[in-house]
């Protein structure tokens, strides 16, 4: 049935995979695009990277954190269950080609994603380096999948639980500094790991891609809440990404923008988990 | 004498109060009663070449359905409207009367009647009661997809399915309805009318597929592959065109469409307790654009302390709207143009720089223009900020495609046919789409124009 999941699986405390029937969006989806979903008929329209498609099966496979009320009502969803809505696929496809050199850097959930870019790279011939990074051990999913596809692999914790200790722009900063030269770097996660990222490849001239998470209602460019600023002008991170030059983001600006429902977002979790002062 | 007065003055519509209306996104306006449209119906002079039907871009039968109203047969006379549109109750709320039909109207002596009010009595009785369902004819086995669930699409959808063939909408969004569901408020528009509205025409045939955007889910060509004959576009004008001033990616600074979006789609004036998709609407909103009167409303529903609209010449809407947001408290702004939107250090917006404008005393008399006026710089307080100038066309419907569709570089509208709405061979466009944003009616009439050619091409092609 259309929109039924599959399967599901619990990648890290808080972070699952489910596979989910969606024929149409599994034949046309291709790496870097998303979906939007909504879990049930009063939770938001989220957006999530597309990590993987059987065109075969006509399955599509998502990874997600359970962060806000709607991510946790997505999370109670069990095998059998069916999507409330599921539209895709949004966003342009990226270009995976021969470069050469090239290292992808995730953190966190988008490590998933992070291993689809490391997976479809090495695929095409690439030589690939991978560092993913993560609050702390138990968070540093792909690990297995990615050793094995990686030419150099790299794990970092900000507690030190487990690989280097710190953060990965300091592990890539170390290797370009110590001569490793890349011709692309692809980095997926938090804000301030693409900043940072993007803040150490610029003196060294590297191209390099983000993709981008900002905050989306349509995704279809109606709304622009996606908007952000890449090169001086405004772009739409649905119609016109998500991936950008990393070097042109206004990552300032973006990182208060995805913010920007914070307070509204510990409001919504408290009143769904029954926790909120209000009366209903 | 006393007749007399009482035939001459229009029988007000019964409004929600204002103190209950800034509490609700209520219908401000409450139909008339059974009485009240029988009383109404009694003034229309019932013309004899009625110049009300001329004016009407549907030419409904207006002297024949308000003849109906006076003999009491509510369900014939909603079935008389129901002949020449799709979309009775809505037309009957949110079409500007007062320009089309009532303008026509002859009754030069007192108030024209008021049509849209008639108008939206019968279709909200029978719709209530129950519709009667049509007989459709023998299926012609001709398949047509329509792209967009809005006005145009459910206009051409309804005629193609009179007409035998079978038909089937690709919205991209999760609810049909386009911007009757998305764009135009509750307050102006319930949702359970625009909800029963679309219950009738699926019941009538039409296939409805939500969740579908056409242009990436599937394309163009792939339609024509999976065996529909014709595809007609009625994407509307959805696109937001920002400022492109300083300061509109600052936090707390909305296109209309987000903003409108938000409230009427997702319900965020529901949140947390009916909806966990959230709005900020804090402290002074400024609303920047002609088109803002919906957000205005809107922000003062979710608790603004003030609401102003700064804009050029004239705000977009219906003269009875425009009287309900001015006492709502909307404030006006006009012969004002914004420079820039100030943040205040952290991301979000603070203030709004806009300057007065004046009359180009240089410039020619017939084309009046407008230019800033010198030193009158102003500052206006604003936690939120909703940006309602124009809208395009979404180009999208049309992208990874063979077709040769030709589209106007600057508004993005599809060109077409004048006469025969083809864009090119088998693929039809009507409504904003073709013409930029106008309104409802007019979508609803490119409709039903292009279901009159798409039958002609669908019959001859064989």
């Amino acid at each position: 049935m259309e929109n039924e999941i599959l399967f599901k699986e619990k990648l890290a405390p808080d972070v699952k995979l489910i596979k989910v029937e969606s024929p149409l969006i599994a034949k046309k989806a291709k790496s870097g695009q998303f979906i939007i979903l909504r879990a049930d008929e009063d939770s938001e329209r989220i957006p999530l990277t597309i990590i993987d498609c059987d065109h075969k099966e006509g399955t599509i496979t998502l990874v997600f954190k359970e962060v806000g009320a709607s991510t946790k009502k997505l999370g109670t969803l069990e095998v059998k269950d069916r999507i409330h809505d599921l539209v895709g696929p949004l966003g342009n496809p990226s270009e995976i080609k021969f470069c050469g050199k090239v290292c992808v850097i995730g953190r966190g959930v988008a490590i998933a994603a992070a291993y689809e870019r490391a997976k479809k790279l090495k695929e095409t011939g690439n030589d690939v380096t991978t560092i993913i990074s993560a609050r702390t051990a138990d968070l540093l999913i792909y690990k297995e999948d990615l050793k094995k596809i990686s030419d150099r692999f790299y794990t970092v914790t900000d507690d030190g639980s487990e690989g280097v200790k710190g953060y990965a722009n300091d592990v890539l900063k170390k290797l370009l500094d110590s001569g490793e030269r890349f011709d692309l770097v692809y980095t997926v996660g938090a804000a301030t790991l693409m900043r940072t990222v993007s803040e150490v490849t610029k003196p060294y001239n590297i191209k390099t891609i983000v993709s981008l998470n900002s905050l989306m209602v349509d995704g279809t460019g109606m709304c622009g809440c996606c908007r952000v600023t890449v090169g001086g002008k405004p772009m739409f991170t649905c119609v016109d990404g998500p991936e950008f030059d990393a070097h042109l983001v206004d990552f300032e600006e973006f990182r208060a923008r995805i913010h920007m429902y914070d307070q509204e977002e510990k409001f919504a979790l408290e009143h769904t988990e029954g926790k909120c002062k209000c009366k209903s | 004498m006393q007749e007399l007065e009482v035939r001459l003055k229009q029988i007000p519509m019964p409004e929600l109060l204002v103190e209950e209306r800034l509490r609700t996104f209520n219908d401000v306006p409450l139909g008339y009663t059974e009485e009240q449209a029988l009383a109404e119906a009694a003034r229309c002079l019932q013309c004899e070449n009625p110049l009300c039907v001329d004016v009407c871009p549907l030419h409904i039968d207006v002297p024949g359905f308000i003849r109906l109203i006076r003999l009491g047969a509510f369900r014939e006379a909603a079935e008389r409207v129901r002949e020449k549109s799709c979309l009775p109750a809505v037309c009957g709320s949110v079409c500007p009367q007062e320009v089309l039909c009532m303008m026509g109207c002859k009754n030069t002596l007192g108030d024209p009647i008021n049509i849209g009010a008639l108008e939206r009595f019968v279709a909200e009785w029978e719709l209530e009661r129950g519709t009667s369902i049509l007989k459709i004819p023998q299926p012609t086995g001709k398949n047509v997809a329509v792209v967009g669930s809005g006005p145009a699409g459910l206009s051409v959808a309804t005629e193609l399915t009179k007409m035998g063939h079978h038909v089937v909408i690709f919205e991209a969004l999760h609810e049909a309805g386009g911007v009757l569901t998305y764009g135009i408020p509750a307050f102006r528009l319930q949702k359970k009318v625009v909800k029963q509205e679309i219950d009738y025409i699926r019941k009538l045939g039409v296939e409805i597929r939500t969740n579908v955007i056409i242009g990436k889910t599937l394309t163009l060509d792939e339609l024509f592959e999976e065996g529909f004959d014709s595809v007609f576009l009625g994407t509307g004008a959805g696109l937001p065109k920002l400022l492109g001033i300083p300061g509109e990616n600052l936090c707390g600074v909305y296109s209309l469409n987000e903003f409108l979006i938000r409230i009427n789609l997702m319900r965020a004036h529901g949140f947390p307790h009916k909806s966990i998709t959230p709005i900020k609407v804090r402290g002074r909103v400024a609303i920047l654009g002609a088109r803002g009167l919906d957000a205005a409303r809107c922000a003062l529903r979710l608790g603004a302390e003030e609401a102003s609209i700064f804009y050029q010449r004239k705000v977009v809407g219906r003269a009875d709207e425009i009287r309900r947001g001015m006492e709502e408290g909307v404030k006006f702004q006009s012969l004002t143009k914004p420079l820039r939107l100030i943040g205040d250090g952290k991301g979000w917006v603070k203030q709004v720089e806009l300057t007065r404008l004046e009359l180009d005393p240089q410039g020619k008399i017939a084309k009046p223009k407008l230019i800033p006026k010198k030193g009158s710089e102003f500052l206006y307080d604003a936690e939120t900020v909703v940006i309602a100038t124009e809208h395009v066309p979404n180009t999208i419907a049309t992208g990874n495609s063979s077709k040769n569709i030709k589209i106007t570089e600057k508004q993005g509208t599809i060109f077409v046919d004048p006469e025969t709405l083809e864009a090119t061979q088998g693929i039809f466009a009507g409504g904003d789409v073709v013409s930029g944003a106008a309104s409802v009616i007019k979508a609803i009439e490119a409709g039903k124009r292009a279901a009159q050619s798409i039958n002609k091409y669908l019959m001859k092609k064989y």
